[in-house]
């Protein structure tokens, strides 16, 4: 090692592979996985909001986990994103392809994203 | 993409609780599933939670499973990874009932709330065998600070501010004894790191190597800056293999990323460490009979001057710090002096880690500042005495330390609070008895390894700890009179005030402490030819009640001396010439008709 840089760099490589470790953050995307949501193909779901979130850079302040069934099987995969100082949006039927944009335009930018969510399924 | 990480204890506890094989099998069961791409199972150091191992945590939910077994795998693995759903019988709860959602995080059980991880801070969170890890925690970051930024008076001065002292036993001011070694201007000085953890029942040294190996590296290396060497050497038992081989791991890894090795950070500092193995001899854990040992001679203590900052390992100065001192310096240097020294009482400041053994609910490693009571330590981290017993006196510093009695509970722990109440630091073991434990025995039991494990050096030590135990066995086994406990006392004064090294000073310690506190149990022993807690054997007497005893001939049947007689449907009786006091009546009979007095 000759400099610090060569450290640092180290450092920023790894920080997002053990930042799972520090706990639960403010912000978390909850995928339903129990044997509805996998029958109707949660677990790509999962994966892709894992990279999503990965390769938008929120590593370090959006977890994504995996929960059981909520009752709405017909709805599945359902995703859910809570955020401590707001109420909690539902997304249904969603498909890997939708996980770039919620992350995107939701995580990122605080729009929900209100033609994915159930409320505008139920009108 | 990895979306959860399984973090499973491969500290010496649980691998001894066969965590190894757990892991093996969680990875085997991942990639049956499929799921090797998306889970990860990471094997760290150790959590603190001995008492429940094998242990592991599962983030990012944070879910603590405890006493897991091999049969568990499978469910975890389709419940929980595959499904997300909690296996809630595996969960640690506090107590029986819990309800799952009522189960706290794992920061806020009583267990771990109150205390603050500084020397154990990665322990349980990385793969000690993994350097980006370490890295990936600010690890090697106060090394490039001090090379690149500070002098090596700078580095003295921020540890003798911080108030750090030696965690071995000793307390001596880290700072202090760097200034001495960095002093002496000679080519050649050595750092050592003191890893020759004896005390029975310490094993806080030991996690820190298995869970953080890197730790120690770097600050012998910060310490090598400071005083001016570029040679260390890690004195590490061969006892603790697991620690062994992650060292020997974390060094080659140092020295692939040139962390250790020459013109590091390109500061022109070589520094560079080798590890050496001791054959477990208690007294090699004394700095100079460890610097003896280090240079291939039988570990035999010296005389103190010359101190080893002035005349250590090869005749050169030399600085000998303890594995969790050294743990407490890269934090140290990073977060600076006023931080640590926030931490802690006028005198001792910082965090201290314990080792909780005997008779406690969690047994396991708790680091805490300095100042916390006792009572706070015994009570709400270590989850009090199991099965409702009362407490009695917990010992601290291993066999150089003294008990400490249920009226000091509320001391506030730091170095000179226990020397006053005639204890001592030591490494930081703490042994806890209840009521069933006789201080008698329980002073022979410490006196017994001291016997074993004086060197032979000086006379005092040789023989004077051997008389001690002899005169401890007369009172166990009834024989002693009241002038033999005025000669005891005597005697421990003697070796105290006459041994060559702190093995002889310190081993009377658990006789005058016990004598100071539970002088009336000794004179139990003397006296009525009594043991109150039941526990001498010499001194028990086993006895079948005429009115409870149906004749059912049990007790007799099972008696291995046949000191048992009586015939059927007649009350039995113990022959006491032949009793060997093994208590197989007691535990068999079925009426409760056999007592211990």
């Amino acid at each position: 090692m000759k400099s610090l840089e060569e450290l640092k760099q180290i450092r920023e490589r790894m920080k997002d592979k053990v930042a799972l470790r520090e706990g639960a953050n403010d912000t978390r995307i909850v995928v339903g996985m129990a044997t509805c949501g996998i029958a109707a193909g949660a677990r790509p779901v999962l994966n892709a909001f894992v990279e999503q979130v990965n390769s938008q850079g929120l590593a370090e302040s959006v977890t994504v986990t995996q929960t059981g069934c909520i009752g709405m099987c017909r709805y599945e995969p359902i995703v859910e994103v809570f955020q401590s100082d707001k109420e909690r949006v539902t997304y249904i039927k969603v498909t890997p392809e939708m996980a770039e944009r919620i992350v995107r335009e939701h995580i990122k930018g605080g729009r929900p994203i209100v033609e994915y969510t159930i409320g505008a399924a139920e009108k | 993409m990895i979306r959860t990480h399984i973090l499973i204890c491969a500290g010496t506890g649980c691998s001894s609780s066969g965590s190894a094989a757990i892991g093996d099998a969680l990875e085997e069961q991942l990639a049956l599933k499929g799921l090797a791409d998306e889970v990860k199972v990471v094997r760290t150091g150790c959590f603190g939670l001995c008492a429940l191992g094998p242990v592991m945590i599962v983030y990012p939910e944070g879910t603590f499973y405890s006493r897991v077994t091999l049969e568990d795998v499978p469910e975890i693995v389709e419940e929980h990874m595959l499904k997300g759903r909690v296996v809630d019988r595996l969960v640690y709860k506090e107590h029986e009932g819990q309800e799952l959602h009522e189960v706290p995080s794992l920061g806020e059980t009583g267990f771990y709330k109150t205390q603050l991880r500084v020397a154990l801070r990665n322990c349980g969170l990385i793969n000690p065998e993994q350097i980006d890890e370490y890295i990936a925690m600010e690890g090697y970051e106060a090394l490039g600070k001090v090379l690149t930024t500070m002098t090596p008076e700078d580095v003295i001065k921020v540890m003798k501010d911080s108030g750090l002292r030696g965690r071995g036993g000793g307390g001596f001011p880290t700072g202090l004894k760097w200034e001495f070694a960095a002093k002496n201007k000679v080519p050649q000085k050595y750092v050592v790191c003191n890893a020759d953890e004896g005390d029975p029942g310490a094993f806080m040294d030991r996690s820190v190597l298995e869970g953080d190996p890197h730790a120690v590296l770097e600050a012998m290396a910060i310490a090598g800056y400071a005083i001016g060497a570029n040679k260390g050497y890690i004195y590490v038992r061969a006892e603790y293999p697991i620690a062994v081989k992650r060292l020997d791991i974390a060094i080659n890894q140092a020295r692939e990323y040139g962390l250790l090795g020459k013109d590091i950070f390109g500061s022109g500092f070589d520094f560079d460490i080798e590890t050496r193995l001791g054959a477990g001899a208690f007294v090699c854990g004394e700095e100079t009979a460890l610097l003896t040992s280090i240079e291939g001679n039988r570990g035999e203590p010296k005389a103190k001057p010359p101190f080893p900052a002035n005349k250590g390992l090869f005749g050169q100065p030399t600085i000998i710090n303890n594995v969790e001192t050294l743990a407490n310096i890269p934090q140290i240097i990073l977060k600076g002096a006023d931080w640590f020294s926030s931490m802690g009482t006028e005198r001792s400041k910082g965090t201290k880690v314990f080792a909780l053994g005997g008779k406690i609910v969690n047994t396991g490693l708790v680091e805490i500042p300095l100042g916390t009571t006792l009572r706070e330590i015994i009570y709400d981290i270590g989850g009090g005495i199991p099965g409702g017993k009362a407490f009695k006196a917990v010992q601290t510093g291993g066999p150089s330390g003294g008990c400490i009695p249920a009226s000091h509970l509320d001391t506030p722990i730091d170095y000179d609070n226990l020397t006053a109440i005639g204890s001592m630091m030591g490494s930081g073991g703490m042994i806890v008895t209840d009521e069933t434990t006789c201080m008698v025995d329980f002073a022979r039991f410490f006196l017994d390894f001291t016997v074993d494990e004086s060197c032979g050096k000086c006379t005092p030590c040789r023989i004077g700890t051997r008389r001690l135990l002899e005169m401890l066995d007369k009172i166990t086994h009834g024989e002693a009179t009241m002038e033999d406990l005025d000669k005891m006392e005597e005697l421990c004064h003697y070796i105290k005030a006459n041994s060559l090294c702190a093995l002889g000073q310190t081993a009377p310690n658990p006789v005058l402490s016990t004598l100071r506190y539970f002088r009336e149990e000794y004179e139990a022993h003397v006296k009525e030819k009594r043991c109150p807690a039941g526990v001498c054997k010499h001194l028990l007497r086993y006895e079948i009640d005429p009115v409870k005893c149906k004749g059912c001939t049990i007790c007799a049947r099972n008696c291995p001396a046949n000191a048992i007689s009586g015939s059927v449907k007649n009350p039995h009786v113990i022959d006491q010439s032949k009793c060997v006091k093994c208590g197989v009546c007691m535990e068999r009979c079925k009426f409760d008709a056999i007592s211990k007095k």
